[in-house]
């Protein structure tokens, strides 16, 4: 199937689940789907550097959490701040910067949260970029040790920096309406139309309902993206590079080069799923930008899912994900990420092709079993 | 410049003890990766472990701290055994070590971690001994006892090891496992075995790292992380496989850790180690004694 | 002028030489044998000359251009290959698929080449064939047996359409008539234009097959000229039998 006609049915698949969410008139199934759809872009970009490529990222916590401290200190960067930043300057400099880059930041900001997206992507993959091109050229275990320590450092500065509230935190409002685009509007007016009426609920979207939307193309980008490589060249080397790095170099595969695509598309997509983050969670400290869930999580999901295919992280994500709301809600947040803990252990130990090679065993000895008869 | 000569000898002297420290924090993976080839970065976590158990027996009977982590030295020893054992079977001998033993160990990381907050909560822990508290004044010079102690403590142990690597036969066998199989099964030596003991004394270590950590600060569960960038650049810093160049790369970071927090804030002491392991990467990965 | 010219190489491990000033000239077109004793340095000639590992000193060049700080990637590109004394297949994929790879990396990464789709599944074929593990393409090399490996690492290395082959002891732990095939193979690879050199321990293979014959111990050439005038010379002898 072409990564064409995966990008058409992933987005269909998409619209149907966000329809299906809406016909149930509680918004506790977007906040909790929310998570899981996060996780889910998560666990698909930690797969295209762990699973495809084979190198280890410890760090995925630090660029979720860039990608929600770019959306926090651009969301602070208030026209206001701006101005007090610029009427700090000596006269005859500000007037100049004022005539010219006010109307433009009258018009840019606030910025809306799919331009945080993208900006957040590019930072966080700048970062991952950076750390790969001091890391990689080393072995994994270097890497993997690298992106660990990466976390440990990134949540320092932030701690440090009281722009974006360091470690008391920031609180991220809302705004009132939905700062959706016109074009996005006008689109879901038109689509409204043509829906029969149960589907097209009046109820307007509400702003986590917007979000979850949101993390939505953010699934289908990831998907489409994780599984378009697998079909590629790409795909190729990649998987030449986890399996020998060596015989690849000898047969011709830039591995280098190809390992900073892989870090960096991973870090990007890591960073588009942490930008929306504040706005969804409204108050955020350091401590949960950067905690515990997102590292394992990370890892966990795709190693139990499958590493292998772009199948597995979301399976992993699915399931992983909704034991947790489940347990969350009726034990406790620490119980939560000790089973994901031992799950991860034992799968890797048991288990090293994930819930995907699993399900071809069983495949592959039906069809022997048939086949013998 | 405006800075005190107090300060700044106080501020070297604080790194110095604080690095030797850091080397029986770090000695044990300098067995396991440097030597082995094993990347455990569930290794803080088993110092953790041991500072709880310092905690627990220091505050129902009263026990100093080191007394009990030489007493928990074999139990430590039996747990690296078993561990090592599992990491073998499941991953070694499988030939995967680097993804899923590297996730195995996270694995084991986090449950670690997770079990000590369930058990114990965040707060923080400490323990009582004559030496928290007092300073040993020289001049100028403050020797802080709770510091100076696990220093020498650190020196001992390493001291003890580097004995054991280059004068017993189990010993200096660990040292060649790491640069010829071959030649050790023909001497007669399973690797594995070799390999086992070696992880075992290596997780031993973390008894003692762990009762003089809790000497040194309060410790909760997640102190563990900040400890494994230090670990490695440590490792890295001083050569992989280099039982000296660990105990200088230690002091080394040491006294970076102790200058920065002094001059410009505790708060950005972690940062250095990082720093510390990403420039030694880029510029010398072989580390300042490294094979 | 040259293909392949080394002049002056050195290795270092540590405080261990492993190569010492090592001149090695080759011809376009020739058969060369390199032999000498386990621990030699044979291995790690081959792997500073294709760039895996990084030699002290001396200077490589390739194709009339120098070749050295080139990484191994850009060194096949521009037309080495080699092979592995332990087969490395990339295991997660099938046979065919791994002569693909340096179809896709290698060959096309010239300028001037760009293989097709159905060129590749052509090409790769017909090295099958050339291997006989045609009838294996869709299999994974965990399924093959070691011969069957020794056959998929060379056929991966001339996947990547070289001008240079470096075969590293493929033909250890072979049978006879196994022995006989690979050379027959490399004869043919020769004979279509590709420089091998050989490296091996089995003294057949290497008198059938080289017109010149390379001499390594210690880390230092102690011989290089016509195979059956090296094999008489006294130095040559005692590196063998004093083992």
């Amino acid at each position: 199937m072409q990564t064409r006609v995966f990008l058409l049915i992933a987005i269909v698949a998409a619209a149907a689940v966000f329809f299906a969410a809406r016909l149930i008139s509680n918004d506790y199934v977007f906040f909790a789907g929310y998570t899981v759809l996060q996780f889910v872009v998560l666990a698909t970009a930690w797969n295209i550097l762990g699973g495809y490529t084979g190198y280890v990222n410890f760090g995925s916590a630090a660029f979720f959490a860039l990608g929600a401290y770019s959306t926090v200190a651009l969301h602070k960067f208030s026209p206001q701040v701006y101005r007090r930043w610029v009427d700090d300057m000596p006269d005859w400099f500000s007037s100049s910067v004022h005539s010219v880059i006010d109307p433009v930041v009258q018009a840019l900001f606030p910025l809306s949260i799919p331009t945080l997206i993208v900006i957040g992507g590019i930072i966080s993959a700048i970062v991952g970029l950076g750390t790969g091109y001091l890391t990689l050229r080393l072995r994994g275990a270097f890497f993997a040790i690298a992106t660990l320590a990466l976390a440990v450092v990134l949540q320092t500065f932030i701690v440090n920096w009281d722009y974006v509230g360091g470690s008391r935190g920031a609180y991220i409002i809302r705004p009132n309406e939905l700062e959706v685009e016109p074009w996005l509007l006008s689109t879901w007016t038109a689509v409204k139309g043509l829906l029969p009426a149960w589907l097209a609920s009046t109820t307007p979207i509400s702003y986590i309902q917007y979000l979850f939307l949101l993390m939505l193309v953010l699934v289908v980008i990831a998907l489409t993206v994780a599984r378009g490589i697998e079909r590629s060249q790409l795909g190729y080397g990649f998987a030449t590079i986890r399996d020998d790095e060596l015989a690849a170099e000898a047969s011709g595969v830039p591995t280098l080069k190809l390992k900073l695509i892989a870090t960096t598309l991973s870090g990007a997509l890591m960073g588009m799923a942490g930008a929306p983050f504040p706005y969804y969670i409204g108050y955020l400290q350091p401590s949960s930008a950067f905690g515990l869930e997102y590292a394992v999580n990370s890892i966990a999901m795709p190693m139990i899912g499958g590493t292998t295919s772009w199948a597995g992280p979301l399976i992993g994500a699915i399931l992983l994900g909704s034991l947790q709301q489940y347990v969350t809600v009726t034990i406790s947040s620490s119980v939560n990420v000790l089973i994901v803990g031992l799950l991860l252990i034992v799968f890797v130990i048991i288990a090293p092709s994930g819930i995907i090679g699993l399900v071809q065993g069983w495949l592959r000895r039906a069809q022997a079993g048939q086949g013998g008869k | 410049m405006g800075v005190s000569f107090d300060l700044l000898i106080n501020a070297l002297i604080a790194g110095i003890l604080l690095g030797g420290f850091y080397a029986a924090v770090t000695i044990g993976v300098s067995i396991s990766f440097g030597i082995l080839d094993i990347v455990n970065i569930a290794h803080p976590a088993f110092i953790i472990l041991g500072s709880y158990i310092a905690y627990i027996v220091n505050a129902r009977l009263g026990l100093d701290p080191i007394l009990t982590s030489i007493v928990m030295l074999p139990v430590f020893y039996v747990l690296g055994a078993g561990i090592y054992q599992v990491y073998y079977e499941a991953f070694e001998k499988r030939g995967q070590e680097s993804l899923r033993g590297l996730s195995f160990f996270f694995g084991l990381l986090f449950v670690t971690e997770v079990m000590l907050i369930l058990v114990f909560g965040v707060d923080y822990r400490y323990v009582e001994a004559w030496y928290i508290g007092p300073s040993w004044h020289l001049g100028v010079m403050d020797f802080p006892l709770r510091m100076l102690v696990p220093c020498l403590a650190a020196l001992a142990l390493f001291g003890a090891l580097q004995l054991f690597l280059s004068t017993t036969f189990i010993g200096r066998a660990i040292s060649a496992v790491a640069q010829d199989q071959l030649a050790l099964q023909l001497m007669g030596a399973s690797p594995t075995r070799i390999k086992r003991i070696a992880f075992g004394i290596s997780i031993a270590t973390t008894a003692v790292a762990g009762a003089l950590l809790i000497i040194i600060q309060p410790v909760e569960p997640s102190v563990g992380r900040e400890y494994i960038g230090r670990v490695f650049a440590i490792c890295v810093l001083g050569g992989l496989g280099s039982l000296p160049g660990t105990v200088i790369g230690a002091m080394l970071l040491g006294i970076l850790e102790s200058f920065t927090s002094t001059f410009y804030g505790p708060s950005w002491a972690p940062a250095v180690a990082f720093g510390v392991l990403l420039l030694t990467l880029a510029f010398r990965p072989a580390g300042l004694f490294g094979r | 002028m040259a293909l392949l010219e080394v002049q002056g190489l050195s290795k270092r491990f540590g405080g261990f030489v492993a190569l010492d000033g090592i001149d090695l000239a080759v011809a376009e077109g020739e058969r060369i044998g390199l032999i000498g004793p386990n621990g030699s340095g044979k291995s790690t000639l081959v792997n500073c000359i294709c760039g895996t590992l990084v030699n002290e000193t001396g200077t490589v060049h390739f194709d009339g251009a120098a070749v050295d700080g080139l990484l191994t990637h850009e060194r096949t590109r521009r037309g080495m290959a080699r092979s592995f004394q332990l087969p490395r297949p990339f295991v997660t994929l099938t046979v065919a698929e791994n002569l693909r790879v340096p179809m896709l990396y290698a060959v096309n990464a010239r300028p001037g080449t760009k293989l097709t789709d159905a060129e590749i599944d052509a090409r790769c074929a017909e090295l099958l064939s050339l291997v006989a593990l045609g009838d294996k393409a869709e299999q994974h090399p965990r399924d093959l047996t070691q011969v069957e490996m020794r056959k998929l690492e060379l056929a991966r290395a001339m996947a990547a359409g070289p001008k240079l082959l470096i075969a590293d002891e493929s033909m250890a732990g072979l049978s006879q008539s196994e022995v006989d095939d690979i050379v027959n193979l490399l004869i043919a690879l020769n004979e279509r234009g590709i420089t091998i050199i050989m490296i091996e321990h089995i003294m057949r293979a290497v008198m059938k097959f080289s017109q010149r014959l390379v001499v390594l111990v210690s880390g230092k050439k102690i011989a290089d000229g016509k195979p059956d005038v090296v094999i008489r010379d006294p130095e040559v002898e005692k590196a063998y039998l004093g083992q």
